[in-house]
């Protein structure tokens, strides 16, 4: 959370409220001079020395959904009585030559040797874990439900021409899935065909002669994409693509939603689309705290269903997931959380950057959990591998 | 009238409604500040009732409008009367009027229908006007609605501008079937109504189910209180415990663990999908009761 520092300058209770508010907007909420001004009628109305009581009128006022709700009570701590955070600086070089140095992740290896809290780590999940894969360093194979604490700038993750190469993709892909047209015709202003059965009702009045020709055409049904990425600790390695990949993607349409999730669920939807990019992409780092932690796939899926499917998940969804698989939580819970979401009539793409190896069978629990409720299970490793997608994306 | 927020909290509950801080705070700036109200929260969790609750408290009228898929100005705003404009029409033939004259007569306030949101602001004392799960409306009655919650003046093409003689008390409530805009949002006064604790739930059982007794009101709170942790694709909200409490005491149970084949068949007040009747077995209900006692 970024924290602006309580100004000691600051003299009356408008300049305070102003800056309160500009707190607010530096952590996401859209506010601004209205609410200042209500906020400040508000307080007025009631005893605004009490701290308790001017929390619950601000957070009326400036919270506007649920979410935000949520966290306004944070927000406020961190402003009024400076409960201490300091402001989130962004690395430095220094910083960022220690982190290459830092020996690179493999697939499947959870950063949980270095989170410095071994004993609390679950059994390596399946016990599967020696057969089909080998890995150096002292990594293990096991999906860790440890939050990492260490922040990951995604500026490093994020170079321009990668970019740039990853929307192009995305944006491929995006239209491959998005571009669909009905089977039936239905009368429209313009279109392709003639509506011939149109055109004789309307030549009646002008006693059979087709003075005006009606036309039909196949109505667009657009297939709104719901893209769930798993950055846990074993995805690190493909956070990079991945990441830029959904930011084509939701640049290329505004009905693309996007979440980030490890050991919680984070919509990015706004980050992304924020049109500077390099502020997007300070935007995310800020979000994705607790990148390259444990996994909770179950779990998260279950939080998608019970928060965001019904707003953003109908007939007409695909919903994406990127993710390899490996989850701390039971796979009865990814299989439960898949069924629900497929009650909503959505079609789920499951695309695994492991499945690409050589040898590769779904062997986590979570994986085989899932794969009865996937329309497609397809490897995901590098952009070629997704735009090599497009033909099966089409008969989804 | 100055009224603080906690004494409108307590006269809430007086009234039968056990408000959270949050939102009767949101509630009284509402009402201080003349802005609408939007309330957000999952199904059954006193949503509605905060509006009928208001109406009473103020002692005024609820005017309510239920928002649906395809609901249009027409329905919301005004329509005229065009059965008796026929009418009126069919009559002035044999008259000598002229054409100017009947225009002037069907196009008057005798033919014209008042819907909710032209009938809320010609009130003689400020109603409550309650826009019932506004998710459900299309995104244009959203943009209708917020030029009227803005200006509340109507205009009708036949008949000029209507100013409102009183601003009525605006409530919205949401319970996540869209996304609302963010511009109404903005405009409005937000609270989020969660289901209650334990405490406040008792309390609301209380208000709402006078003769229960202290007992039984725990056990029933308890349950559901457990029954909502459990994996449920509908958890129960307030109004599933109330009729549950009714049904209890409508089949003259006064312990849950006391009948275990009547707690089970009475739980289809509180489990509303197949799949969760399914997910709540006698077993599973059965531990929950022996924890709720």
């Amino acid at each position: 959370m970024q924290v602006t520092r309580f100004p000691a300058r600051a003299a009356g209770t408008t300049e305070r409220m102003a800056d309160f508010m500009a707190h607010l907007r530096a952590n996401g909420l859209p506010v601004g001079p209205p609410e200042t001004g209500i906020a400040l009628k508000a307080l007025t109305t009631i005893k605004a020395w009490d701290a308790a009581e001017a929390r619950l009128a601000l957070k009326a006022i400036c919270a506007g959904d649920a979410e935000r709700f949520e966290r306004f009570d944070d927000l406020f701590e961190a402003y009024w009585l400076n409960s201490g955070r300091e402001r989130q600086g962004f690395a430095t070089r220094d910083e960022r030559r220690t982190k290459h140095q830092v020996p690179t992740f493999g697939p499947g290896v959870d950063r949980e040797s270095r989170s410095g809290e071994k004993g609390a780590l679950d059994q390596p999940e399946g016990g599967d874990d020696s057969d089909g894969f080998s890995h150096s360093g002292d990594g293990k194979l096991v999906a860790s439900r440890l939050r990492n604490i260490e922040k990951v700038d995604l500026r490093e993750l994020m170079m321009p021409e990668d970019l740039k190469r990853a929307e192009r993709v995305a944006e491929r892909f995006g239209k491959n899935i998005r571009d669909r047209r009905s089977r039936r015709r239905k009368a429209a202003r313009r279109g392709a065909q003639l509506d011939l059965r149109r055109i004789a009702r309307a030549s009646v009045s002008a006693g059979g002669e087709p003075i005006r020709l009606l036309k039909r055409r196949r109505p667009d049904r657009p297939v709104h994409l719901v893209a769930l990425l798993d950055v846990s600790g074993s995805m690190t390695v493909y956070a990079r693509v991945f990441l830029a990949f959904l930011k084509g993607l939701m640049s290329a349409d505004q009905r693309t939603d996007a979440y980030l999730f490890h050991t919680r669920l984070v919509p990015i939807s706004d980050a992304l689309r924020d049109h500077d990019s390099l502020r997007a992409v300070n935007r995310l780092s800020l979000l994705a705290d607790g990148f390259g932690g444990g996994t909770r796939i179950g779990a998260n899926l279950a939080q998608f269903n019970a928060q965001y499917a019904a707003q953003r998940v109908n007939g007409r969804s695909v919903v994406v997931i990127l993710s390899d698989g490996y989850d701390t939580d039971p796979p009865a819970m990814i299989a439960t959380a898949l069924q629900r979401l497929k009650k909503r009539g959505c079609r789920i793409v499951w695309l695994n950057p492991l499945k690409g190896w050589k040898d590769y069978a779904p062997v986590a629990a979570g994986m085989a959990a899932a794969l009865p409720y996937l329309d497609l299970f397809a490897p995901a490793n590098t952009l070629e591998s997704l735009a090599a997608l497009e033909p099966q994306l089409q008969r989804l | 009238m100055t009224m603080t927020w906690t004494e409108l909290k307590s006269d809430l509950a007086t009234t039968g409604y056990v408000a959270s801080d949050d939102l009767a705070m949101a509630l009284h700036l509402s009402l201080a500040l003349g802005r609408p109200l939007l309330l957000e929260g999952a199904a059954g969790v006193g949503k509605t009732q905060v509006a009928k609750t208001l109406a009473e408290l103020k002692d005024t009228r609820l005017i309510r409008l239920q928002c649906y898929e395809g609901l249009d100005a027409a329905a919301a705003i005004y329509e005229w009367n065009y059965q008796r404009q026929l009418l009126s029409i069919r009559a002035a033939a044999n008259e000598d009027a002229s054409s100017e004259e009947i225009e002037e007569r069907i196009f008057s306030e005798k033919f014209l229908l008042r819907r909710p949101l032209l009938e809320a602001i010609q009130q003689e004392t400020a109603p409550v006007l309650l826009i019932d799960e506004i998710d459900r409306a299309d995104e244009e009655f959203e943009a209708y609605l917020l030029e009227v919650l803005s200006d509340f003046q109507i205009s009708i093409p036949e008949l000029g501008t209507i100013e409102a003689t009183t601003r009525p008390h605006v409530v919205l409530t949401a319970n996540g079937a869209r996304d609302l805009s963010d511009a109404l949002r903005r405009r409005c006064i937000y609270s989020f109504v969660d289901y209650p604790d334990r405490a406040s739930e008792l309390a609301i059982l209380n208000k709402r189910n006078p003769g229960i007794e202290t007992r039984l009101a725990e056990q029933i709170v308890g349950f559901v209180q457990a029954l909502r942790k459990e994996d449920l694709e509908k958890k129960p909200g307030v109004a599933e415990t109330l009729d549950w409490a009714a049904a209890l005491s409508g089949l003259g149970i006064n312990d849950l663990a006391e009948d275990p084949v009547a707690l089970q068949a009475s739980l289809v007040c509180l489990l509303k999908t197949q799949a969760d009747c399914a997910a709540i077995p006698p077993e599973v209900a059965q531990r929950l009761a022996g924890k709720a006692a």
